[in-house]
C-alpha cells in the first residue's frame, strides 16, 4: 500500500468484566444499575481490533488510526486515560449510552455517520475495524450494519489475522466452525474487518504515547456530540438477566483438560 | 544518583516536565485542582509558563499505580472544610455516593457472644451497663453514648465514597486539559542527585516476577522534573524511599498504623437507615477494634473496621473480624438482607505528626497521608490530605510567579510554613500526642485522647510505642489465659503443617461462632475478592512484595504477614518463606507493618515495591 491505510476502529466501553452487573428498568428503558459508577474498560473485542490496527499502521508507512466511540463522555474520558497510553490513534467521540441496550441499527447509523464525517479520510485506503462481537452488545451485527451503511461490500467477521501485500491487497483469516480458519484474499480497501481475538498481546503502557494521544483525545471529548439513542423508539417488552450461579474455587497448576472436564460436569449438573 | 531498585543497566527513554506527581488520592486532587485553575489565562494563553518548554503552559504529569482513578477502597466521613473551600457551593448530589451527614452516633458495642478478649475492667464496665440497661440507652447489645466529643464530631460534614470522589475530581481535572493524570503507571523510585530529587523512574514493564527483562521488556522511563510532588499514601513506594534516603526528622518515627477493611453494602428496603447516617463504634469485635457505618444515597452503606498496630494479638485477620462486626445485633438489624457490592482494605498511617517525614527538600514536597497529615485525634484524614495539597499548590503558584526555584528553603518558607500556620497545622499540633495512651491499651488510650482533646493538646500521656517488629505479643502470651499453652502450641504447629494461618482455629477455640454464609453478604474471604470488585495482576511486572532476608522467615511463627494479609495473597510457603500470589493482592500494605523479623530493629523484613493492578472497584 503505497500511501498507507486509513484504519477506523469502531469500539466502545463496557463495564469492567470483574464487576457484577444488574439490569434495571428506568423510565428511559432498560439500563445497568449504577452504570456510571462502575469501572469501565474498552470493549475487549474492540481492544483487539485497536491493537491490530495500530500494529498494521506501524508496519505500513503513511497509515493512520482513528477510534470512533459512542459512550458516556465522562466514562470514555476515564477509559482513554489508560487506552491512550497503549497505541497511537485519534479519537472521534460521541456522547451516548454504552449499556448494551442500545439498538444495534441505531448505533451502527451513528458510527457510520461519524466515520463518513472524519476529515481527510480516503475511502480508497479505508479499513474499518471493530469487534466481531461485543462484551455488551452481543447481537454481533453492529459492524456488519456499519459496513452496509458505508457501502463496503468486502466484509470479514471473526478475523484473527490480516497479512498485507505491497500492492494493498491482503489475506484474511476468519474463524469458522471446528477451530479452523477460512482464508480469503481481498484486493484492497475499502473493507470491513470484525475482529475476533487476533494474535497480539496487550501493548505496554507508554507515557510518551499517552502524551501524544492526549493532544487530540481531550479536544475530541470536548466537542463530542450527544447521540440520539435513548428513547429513539426502541421498546423492550422484557429483559431477563442470565441466571448466575457462582461457585468459586481458585486452582493453580492444574492441566486445562482437567479444568475443562470439571466445568463440563458442573454445567451438566 | 541513588540506584532505584529496577533494571538499571539498560537504556531508558527520558522525558522532562515541570512538575511530576506521584499518586492520585485526595491530597493530589487538592494539589492539582488548585494548580490547574491558575495554569491558563481565560483567553487561552499560559498564565504559568513552562520552564522546560518555553511558550507552553506548565507541564504537569501525575502517575497513579491503580488501573484507573479511584480504584481501591475507602469510605470516609469528613468535615470537608478544605474540599468545600475548593468547591464553593458544593452540592453533594453532584458526587456519586456523597451525602451530607444528618445524624451521627458514637456507640459502645457490648459483646453478645462472650468471645471477645476483654480486660477485667471492661468486663466490669459491661456488667454495669447491662445491669443498668433499664435506665441507660442500651439496646441490641449496645450503648448509644449521649455525647460525641467536639474533636470527633463530623456534623454537617460529608460522607464520601472515596473512589467516586477521586473519579469526580479526576474527571474535572482531565476535562480542564491543563494537567495529565496517567493511571496504570506505577512509579518505581525517586531520582536523587546530590540530595536533590530530580524526578521519578517509572516501573519496568515486560519483566519476570523477579524483575528480570522478559518478553516485551520496556524499561521504565525517567521523568525529570523541577518539582516532584509525592502523594502516594501511607505505604507509597516513593515516599518510603525518600524516608530511607533522607531519614525522618529527629524524634520522629512511624510506629502506628491501622488496617481499614470495609464493605460497601446495598441495604435491603427494610434496613431503616437514611442517607447521611453515621455510626462510630467501639468495643466489638475486640475492644481495640473500632468500627464505622456510613450511609450513602441509594441504599448503599460503607461498613468497616480498623485494626490498629497496637492491637497486640497475633491473631488479627481482618476479614473474619469484619464479618463478626456485621453480625453484631446493633448493626445486623440494619444489614440483614443486604448484598455485598464492594470490598477492600487499606493501611492508614496513624502516627500523625510523630510520623511526619521531611515535608520538603530540594526538588520535592510531600503531601497527604504519607506526609503525616491525618488528624489522629479526630480520626480524620481525607480533608486534611486535600488541604495539604491545596497549600502546596498555593506555594508552588507563588514560587512560579516569583520565578524562584523549588529549593528546600523556598518550599519550607512557602509550603511548610503555610501548613504549620493553618488550621490543620494547629489541629495537628493538638492531636500530636493524643494517641500516646494506646501503647498501654485501649482504655488508657481513650483516656489519653480525652485528655489531649479536652485540653487542646496541653496535656497528654507519655509516649512509648515499640518499634513495629516488637509491637505484637507472642501467641502464648496473648491467649494463655484462655487456651492451655500445650494446646496453643499444637494449634500453631498443626496450622503451620497445613500451611494455613492460625487465626480461624484460634478464634474457633475462643468461642467465636462460625459465620453463617448466605452467599450475598456473608461470603467467604475469596468470594469477597471476586464479588467485591475483583483483583487484577497484569503480567509483565515484577512482584511488589519482596522478603529481604528470607532466612529470617524460617524462624517466624505464627507469621504475622500471613495472618494479617487482607486478600490471603500471602500464604505459608513450602520453605517457610511466605508465598506471594499477586493475583490476590489488594495493595493494602498491611504486610509492611506486620512483620516481626527485622535487621535494624525498626523495620520489618518485607519490602513493598512498585506494582501494578490491585482492586478493580470504584463503588467505594
Amino acid at each position: 500500500m503505497r500511501n498507507g491505510y486509513h484504519i477506523v476502529v469502531c469500539g466502545s466501553i463496557v463495564p469492567d468484566p470483574l464487576q457484577t452487573l444488574e439490569p434495571i428498568e428506568t423510565p428511559g428503558g432498560p439500563a445497568l444499575k449504577n452504570e456510571m459508577m462502575l469501572p469501565a474498560v474498552l470493549d475487549p473485542w474492540a481492544s483487539h481490533a485497536l491493537y491490530e490496527a495500530a500494529n498494521l499502521a506501524s508496519k505500513v508507512a503513511g497509515s493512520k488510526v482513528w477510534l470512533v466511540s459512542v459512550a458516556p463522555k465522562a466514562k470514555l474520558q476515564q477509559v482513554m486515560m489508560t487506552v491512550a497510553q497503549k497505541v497511537s490513534f485519534e479519537l472521534v467521540a460521541v456522547d451516548g449510552p454504552a449499556s448494551g441496550f442500545g439498538d444495534a441499527y441505531g448505533v451502527a447509523a451513528i458510527l457510520a455517520d461519524e466515520v463518513q464525517s472524519i476529515a481527510g479520510l480516503d475511502r480508497s485506503r479505508l479499513l474499518v475495524f471493530g469487534g466481531w462481537e461485543s462484551a455488551s452488545r452481543g447481537a454481533g451485527v453492529t459492524m456488519q450494519l456499519v459496513g452496509e451503511r458505508l457501502g463496503i461490500a468486502d466484509q470479514f467477521q471473526g478475523v484473527d489475522q490480516i497479512t498485507t501485500q505491497a500492492d494493498g491487497s491482503f489475506e484474511v483469516l476468519e474463524r469458522i466452525e471446528g477451530g479452523r480458519h477460512q482464508v480469503s484474499m481481498c484486493s484492497g480497501p475499502p473493507a470491513l474487518l470484525g475482529w475476533a481475538t487476533g494474535n497480539l498481546p496487550e501493548p505496554r503502557n507508554n507515557p510518551q504515547v499517552g502524551m501524544a494521544n492526549m493532544r487530540t483525545v481531550m479536544p475530541a471529548l470536548q466537542r463530542a456530540k450527544a447521540a440520539a439513542l435513548a428513547g429513539s423508539g426502541l421498546r423492550f417488552l422484557s429483559t431477563t438477566p442470565p441466571k448466575q450461579q457462582r461457585q468459586t474455587r481458585i486452582v493453580k497448576n492444574r492441566p486445562v483438560e482437567e479444568i475443562a472436564q470439571e466445568i463440563v460436569e458442573w454445567i451438566g449438573k | 544518583m541513588s540506584a532505584p531498585p529496577t533494571s538499571t543497566e539498560v537504556s531508558r527513554s527520558e522525558m522532562v516536565v515541570d512538575i511530576a506527581c506521584v499518586g492520585f488520592g485526595p491530597a493530589m486532587g487538592g494539589f492539582l485542582t488548585t494548580l490547574s485553575r491558575e495554569i491558563m489565562n481565560p483567553e487561552g494563553t499560559p498564565q504559568l509558563e513552562s520552564i522546560v518548554s518555553p511558550g507552553l503552559p506548565l507541564q504537569v504529569m501525575c502517575y497513579e499505580r491503580a488501573d484507573a482513578l479511584g480504584f481501591g477502597v475507602s469510605g470516609a466521613v469528613t468535615r470537608a472544610r478544605g474540599i468545600r473551600q475548593s468547591f464553593p457551593g458544593l452540592d453533594a448530589a453532584a458526587i456519586p455516593m456523597a451525602a451530607r451527614v444528618k445524624s451521627e452516633k458514637l456507640v459502645y458495642l457490648l459483646d453478645p457472644i462472650g468471645a471477645s478478649n476483654r480486660s477485667v475492667a471492661l468486663r466490669l464496665a459491661d456488667k454495669l451497663i447491662r445491669t443498668f440497661s433499664w435506665t441507660l440507652p442500651v439496646r441490641h447489645h449496645a450503648l448509644e453514648l449521649p455525647y460525641i466529643p467536639w474533636f470527633m464530631q463530623k456534623h454537617d460534614g460529608l460522607i464520601l465514597g472515596l473512589g467516586q470522589f477521586n473519579q469526580w475530581v479526576g474527571e474535572q481535572l482531565m476535562g480542564s486539559g491543563t494537567v495529565q493524570i496517567w493511571p496504570g503507571t506505577p512509579v518505581a523510585a525517586p531520582l536523587v542527585e546530590n540530595e536533590t530529587v530530580v524526578g521519578v523512574r517509572l516501573a519496568d514493564q515486560g519483566t519476570d516476577l523477579q524483575g528480570n527483562p522478559d518478553a516485551g521488556f520496556l524499561p521504565g522511563m525517567d521523568v525529570h522534573a523541577a518539582l516532584t510532588v509525592i502523594g502516594d499514601g501511607p505505604v507509597g513506594v516513593v515516599g518510603r524511599q525518600l524516608d530511607q534516603e533522607f531519614g525522618l526528622p529527629d524524634g520522629h518515627n512511624q510506629r502506628e498504623y491501622a488496617l481499614g477493611m470495609k464493605m460497601v453494602i446495598e441495604l435491603s428496603e427494610e434496613s431503616g437507615l437514611e442517607a447521611g447516617t453515621v455510626f462510630h463504634t467501639i468495643g466489638f469485635p475486640e475492644p481495640e477494634i473500632f468500627g464505622f457505618l456510613y450511609v450513602h444515597p441509594d441504599r448503599l452503606a460503607s461498613v468497616g473496621i480498623f485494626i490498629p498496630s497496637w492491637f497486640k494479638s497475633p491473631v488479627r485477620t481482618g476479614y473474619r473480624y469484619l464479618q463478626h462486626f456485621l453480625l453484631h445485633p446493633y448493626l445486623w438489624r440494619h444489614l440483614q438482607g443486604g448484598t455485598l457490592k464492594s470490598w477492600g482494605a487499606k493501611s492508614l498511617q496513624e502516627s500523625g505528626r510523630h510520623g511526619e517525614p521531611f515535608l520538603a527538600g530540594n526538588g520535592y514536597a510531600r503531601i497527604g497521608e504519607g506526609s503525616g497529615s491525618t488528624n489522629v485525634l479526630a480520626g480524620s484524614g481525607v480533608d486534611e490530605a486535600w488541604t495539604t495539597g491545596v497549600q502546596l499548590a498555593e506555594a508552588v503558584i507563588e514560587l512560579l510567579e516569583q520565578r524562584r526555584p523549588f529549593t528546600r528553603e523556598n518550599l519550607q518558607e512557602m509550603y511548610v510554613r503555610r501548613r504549620r500556620e493553618s488550621l490543620i497545622g494547629e489541629e495537628a499540633r493538638i492531636a500530636g500526642d493524643s494517641r500516646n495512651g494506646f501503647a498501654s491499651g485501649v482504655v488508657t488510650g481513650m483516656l489519653g485522647m480525652a485528655l489531649a482533646g479536652f485540653t487542646k493538646g496541653r496535656f497528654s500521656l507519655s509516649r512509648d510505642f515499640q518499634p513495629l517488629p516488637k509491637a505484637t505479643s507472642e501467641l502464648e502470651e496473648r491467649y494463655c489465659d484462655r487456651i492451655p499453652r500445650h494446646e496453643l502450641r499444637e494449634i500453631a504447629q498443626q496450622c503451620a503443617e497445613a500451611g494455613i494461618s492460625a487465626h480461624d482455629c484460634i478464634m474457633d477455640r475462643c468461642g467465636w461462632p462460625r459465620i453463617p454464609l448466605d452467599g450475598k453478604l456473608l461470603i467467604s474471604h475469596q468470594d469477597a475478592l471476586l464479588m467485591g470488585g475483583g483483583v487484577q495482576a497484569p503480567a509483565g511486572y515484577a512482584n511488589h512484595i519482596v522478603f529481604l532476608h528470607p532466612e529470617l522467615c524460617h524462624k517466624c511463627n505464627p507469621k504475622l504477614c500471613v495472618e494479617m494479609c487482607s486478600g490471603q495473597a500471602l500464604t505459608r510457603g513450602d520453605d517457610e518463606v511466605p508465598a506471594f500470589d499477586r493475583e490476590k493482592c489488594v495493595f493494602c500494605g498491611a504486610c509492611l507493618w506486620n512483620c516481626r523479623q527485622s535487621v535494624d530493629g525498626e523495620h520489618g523484613n518485607i519490602e513493598f515495591r512498585a506494582g501494578a493492578g490491585g482492586l478493580h472497584s470504584t463503588l467505594n
